[in-house]
């Protein structure tokens, strides 16, 4: 059978999913924990604790900023706020945090900490909406966009279909495979959960095929709730990008600066979706995460639920191994959208979907030459754009020229660096060129 | 006459003839009247266009001249790279007075070199500070030191800056600096600050722009200004030209004087100057009278 | 851990691809028809070659060194100065002095590559430049090509001349002959697919160039719209005036000439054409229409490298225009 895919652009870097076979695991808690307040897209949460304040896991210490965009944060630990302060991330610029010190591990009694499933949706959609939304709950697929605002319909523009992202279409990262496959029954819920807040009738889960155990564990699932239907996918990067996913999945083509909802599709991650049930049938805020630690060198990888805040030096320690020699380079993400982190003790924040680290042998760059105009970077932009133009207007800072070609739509995916022969470094000019066109609108208004 | 050439000659002449009327005529009809002013003031400027007065090139700022001139008040036009004596000159020819600039020079103020601040991190990518700066804070580690990718070397027009080799900093030539204000523009972060050349080229600056607390500046940069405020209290009561604030020392160009007796008290270094600072003179030894033992006898 | 930590932007992992990866598949691809031109033309061809992919890389290797004074590495070795130097000699006949070689391949290196600022920056095709400028400069020559298979391993020997398909075409119309006297002198079909017909080294077997047009389809270093729209509207092109003249048949100007070369090898050249696929189709297209008219109305026998020169001219236009297809620009209705 002939597998769906987008049919614009798209590479195929080596997948590299050699964390894929181990189960998750919960990972303890440090002495002190540090979470920043800025975890998601819009504008930072505002502080509702103090030094000094006790907290217990899921008080409310930063409540959701005055402006539309934004979202609650929970503490993810019980103990003393130690103080509120300007600490390193990951850029080595400071940014504000709570820092809490640990003592035990006491939860907010209104959080239902049993294991057994709850099937049953009580709640109407209003409240499902006004529940996602208290307990801070946002895209976990890496985007960290508030997921009560994708509900809320505006504008007359309505919804008919449910898209789950299981693509996870980045090398090296496998926790939303886990997920799948081990918390199958409450991914299930939480799908019905969104169908009703949204208000509609199907919903779709597009899993690339190289999981090919999760797409039969869903699948079999599937058939007990109507209206869910699984959809696997050719592996092809990128294709778990909105954008592409839904062009894959149901044949729509989202215009440019336009949402999913203008073609009618609410989409989420699957981790999205678990924590989504979690916070409508257990209570329980977006305290926790899965976060993959892997490398080619490590020993041992693995697949950790992970408290927010925990620094990700923890997850080598649980792994039992020190940091392997000749490591060159640690990125937080996927190695074609991640970030580059200066050290392993930075926190772990909601956006934080694996650890990897690379051996000094892939970390440099190969020189770059001239750009020999072979075009290979058109045929793998999945937007279609030009990147080797839109590198060379950025480069001698031609910023309106840049607007006209579009540079807006760039996703920032990376295909057209990693396939450029020169090895030119495209993304990095067409995201300095982006900053400022973006800079230039802004000024506009 | 040969009526070949009688016609001919004819024609011609009526053709020549019409089409001098026509280019006349033409010229009258498309004629852009231009202030003679311009030209005149034009040639009294550098002819460089840098830019540095803010207008597109000596063309642009000829014309805000004349526009400011016809206000009465050309106060606010300044020519860099011509300096005092061309702002004199274009006073002279437009009746207005025009004050006497100080001379002044770009200065780097980062002393975070390749010894002193080692790098800690290594980067990847193009030799962009500005890419650089938005992507992390610095091979060395310091979120507020000079990248060392010289996109003020790139942007300046009268290669007047150039990036040392052995200390991966900016260095300015002072006499081909014309203070323009490109590479100020082009630092990310900046670290680069016009300030007058002084009397004799003498200058004092504060030679970092850390904001941190002194404990964190100095583990990343050996020369970094921890805040300390010995140079405040250093600096003569009359003149009082240093000032504290976030963490950071800063010296007022207008009216530090440059004696230079900050300089040795600064306990990291991070004091630059463009002469040798005298050298506090050492403490009179007191007299060392040994005890006198009574010898016994 | 002693090393530094790495700091980049995203992505952090390349593609195993190179630039010297596609140039060397060209040269290998261009072997088929190297090999052709040995088994025709003999020691000549042998010679013509490698003394041209020796004066193309040493020209550009001591341009680099010397005259633009590089401090970086060289970039003589990275394959494209060898395809310039195979294409210019596939592009000359066989018995061509050694010194008019030379002068062709520093005008092709110096003037058409490396002095618009290497590779990647030249607008026109270097090894189409060196030989257009060979033609007008020596156009003896450049126009007397022996015959095939004959004396050709013998050292010294006199060569036989003979003049190539297109030559013996071009003179027979301007003689008034008819196509059935044309016919006679002209070698068949089957001959000029297989190159046993006068010509330059590299352009006379269809066959060998086919070959190495498919293995460089495989290894995805060239896309199909340029040689075959360009073959296509060539053969159309003269096809539309076969109807009313019988001299011009498609066939034969597809197999005779520089055709076959050009569409596979020079029209193809990654930094001479568009980038989108619909600029490469309007530049095949308009390259193989001006081919067969230069070719049916031209006062020159064969009209392929001007019509590729001509169309390379045009490329930053067509860039400028034909851009590839945007992701959300058609919107489907929910």
């Amino acid at each position: 059978m002939k597998l769906r895919t987008f049919n614009q652009g798209g590479v195929h870097p080596p997948e590299n999913k050699i964390s894929a076979d181990i189960p998750i695991k919960i990972l303890g808690v440090p002495q002190q924990i540090c979470i920043p307040i800025h975890q998601h897209l819009g504008a930072p949460a505002v502080p509702v604790v103090e030094k000094g304040d006790k907290v217990k896991v899921g008080t409310l210490i930063a409540k959701k900023g005055t402006a539309f965009i934004s979202a609650n944060i929970h503490s993810s630990v019980s103990g003393t706020v130690a103080k509120i302060d300007d600490v390193l991330d990951a850029t080595g610029y400071k940014n504000k945090a709570v820092v809490i010190n640990v003592e035990g591990d006491e939860w907010e009694d209104t959080i239902d900490r049993s294991d057994h499933l709850v099937p049953e949706i009580k709640l109407e959609p209003e409240e499902i909406l006004k529940k996602i939304e208290e307990m801070g709950v946002v895209g976990l697929g890496g985007a960290t966009f508030p997921a009560h605002i994708k509900y809320m319909v505006s504008n007359g523009r309505k919804s008919d279909t449910l898209v789950v992202n299981g693509a996870e279409c980045e090398p090296f990262l496998t926790s939303d495979h886990r997920l799948m496959l081990e918390r199958t029954d409450e991914i299930m819920i939480g799908i019905q959960i969104m169908m009703k807040s949204g208000q509609v009738d199907r919903a779709v889960i597009g899993i690339e095929s190289n999981k090919p155990d999760a797409i039969e564990n869903l699948r079999i699932k599937a058939q007990q709730f109507p209206g869910i239907e699984v959809i696997p996918l050719k592996v092809k990067y990128p294709q778990g990008a909105e954008k592409q996913l839904i062009k894959a999945l149901l044949n729509r083509e989202i215009p440019s600066g336009k949402l999913p909802l203008d073609v009618g599709v609410i989409i989420n991650n699957v981790g999205t979706v678990l924590a989504i049930y979690e916070a409508v049938q257990k209570n329980k805020p977006l305290i926790e995460r899965v976060v993959t630690i892997t490398g080619k060198k490590l020993k041992t990888k693995g697949n950790f639920l992970v408290r927010i805040g925990v620094p990700a030096a923890m997850l080598l320690e649980a792994l039992g191994e020190e940091i392997p020699e000749g490591t060159s380079k640690i990125i937080s993400g996927g190695p074609m959208m991640g970030k580059a982190l200066n050290s392993l003790d930075i926190p772990i924040t909601k956006g934080t979907s694996g650890i990897i680290l690379m051996d000094e042998s892939e970390a440099w760059r190969r020189e770059p030459v001239n750009c020999i105009r072979c075009a290979k970077c058109i045929s793998v932009c999945p937007m279609g754009l030009e990147p080797y133009l839109l590198e060379k207007l950025a480069e001698r800072e031609m910023f309106d020229r840049c607007e006209a070609n579009a540079i807006t739509d760039c996703m920032e995916c990376g295909s057209c660096s990693y396939i450029c022969p020169a090895a030119r470094p495209l993304l990095d000019y067409i995201r300095y060129g982006k900053v400022n066109v973006m800079r230039i609108m802004r000024e506009r208004r | 006459m040969d009526p070949v050439i009688l016609r001919s000659a004819l024609t011609l002449g009526a053709v020549a003839l019409s089409a001098a009327v026509i280019l006349f005529l033409v010229a009258k009809r498309f004629k852009v009247y231009e202030d003679p002013r311009i030209e005149r003031i034009l040639e009294l400027l550098p002819g460089a266009n840098c830019g540095g007065c803010g207008y597109p090139g000596c063309r642009g700022f000829a014309e805000a001249l004349v526009k400011a001139a016809d206000e009465g008040d050309i106060s606010a036009l300044k020519c860099p790279p011509g300096g005092s004596d061309t702002m004199a000159a274009v006073g002279k020819y437009l009746g207005i007075e025009v004050a006497e600039s100080l001379p002044t020079i770009a200065v780097v103020c980062c002393g975070g070199t390749l010894e002193k601040a080692p790098p800690k991190l290594g980067y990847d990518g193009p030799a962009k500070c500005t890419i650089s700066h938005a992507l992390f804070n610095g091979e060395n580690g310091c979120a507020y030191g000079c990248l060392g990718l010289g996109d003020c070397v790139a942007v300046c027009t009268f290669d007047a800056i150039y990036m040392d080799e052995q200390t991966h900093l900016p260095v300015v030539l002072e006499e081909k600096c014309v203070a323009c204000g490109a590479c100020v523009k082009a630092c990310p972060r900046h670290i680069i600050e016009i300030r007058p050349k002084g009397k004799k080229g003498r200058r004092v600056w504060i030679n970092c722009m850390n904001k941190e607390k002194g404990a964190v500046a100095r583990k990343n940069c050996k020369v970094a200004c921890i805040g300390c405020g010995k140079c405040v209290k250093e600096c003569p009561e009359k003149i009082q030209a240093i000032t504290l604030g976030n963490n950071l020392a800063y010296i007022d160009p207008d009216k530090c004087i440059a004696c230079g007796k900050c300089i040795p008290v600064c306990p990291t270094g991070s004091i630059a100057a463009t002469f040798t600072p005298p050298q506090p003179k050492p403490k009179p030894q007191k007299e060392h009278k040994p005890e006198t033992q009574e010898v016994s006898q | 851990m002693n090393n530094r930590l790495v700091i980049s932007l995203s992505p952090h992992i390349e593609g195993d691809f190179k630039v010297e990866k596609i140039m060397w598949g060209v040269v290998i691809a261009l072997l088929p028809a190297f090999f052709a031109s040995v088994y025709y033309y003999g020691f000549n061809a042998i010679k013509v070659v490698v003394l041209a992919v020796i004066f193309c890389i040493g020209s550009e290797y001591l341009i680099q060194k010397f005259i633009l004074k590089y401090k970086e590495k060289v970039t003589a070795f990275d394959g494209s100065a060898a395809v310039t130097g195979l294409l210019l000699a596939f592009n000359v006949p066989s018995n061509i002095p050694w010194w008019q070689l030379l002068t062709g391949s520093i005008v092709a290196i110096g003037v058409a590559k490396m002095a618009f600022g290497g590779l990647g920056k030249n607008p026109f095709n270097p090894a189409l430049v060196g030989r257009a400028f060979m033609l007008a400069s020596f156009p003896v020559h450049m126009t007397t090509w022996p015959k095939p298979l004959e004396n050709i391993w013998s050292f010294g020997a006199d060569a036989v001349t003979s003049a190539t398909p297109l030559g013996i075409l071009k003179e027979g119309l301007n003689a008034g002959q008819t196509v059935e006297q044309m016919v006679e002198k002209l070698p068949g079909y089957f001959d000029m697919f297989i190159g046993n017909m006068g010509g330059c080294i590299g352009e006379v077997s269809a066959l060998a160039i086919l070959i190495g047009g498919i293995f460089m389809l495989y290894k995805k270093i060239i896309t199909w719209y340029i040689p075959v729209f360009y073959l296509l509207s060539l053969a159309g092109f003269t096809g539309l005036f076969y109807l009313i003249d019988k001299s011009a048949d498609p066939l034969f100007h597809l197999l005779a000439g520089g055709a076959m070369l050009g569409a596979w090898f020079m029209a193809t050249d990654m930094v001479t054409s568009p980038m989108s696929i619909k600029g490469q189709i309007i530049f095949a297209i308009g390259g193989g229409i001006l081919c067969g008219a230069i070719r049916i109305f031209g006062s020159y026998p064969e009209g392929c490298s001007y019509s590729i020169l001509i169309m390379n001219a045009f490329v930053p236009l067509i860039d400028k225009y034909a851009k590839p297809r945007r992701f959300g620009k058609e919107v489907y209705n929910a």
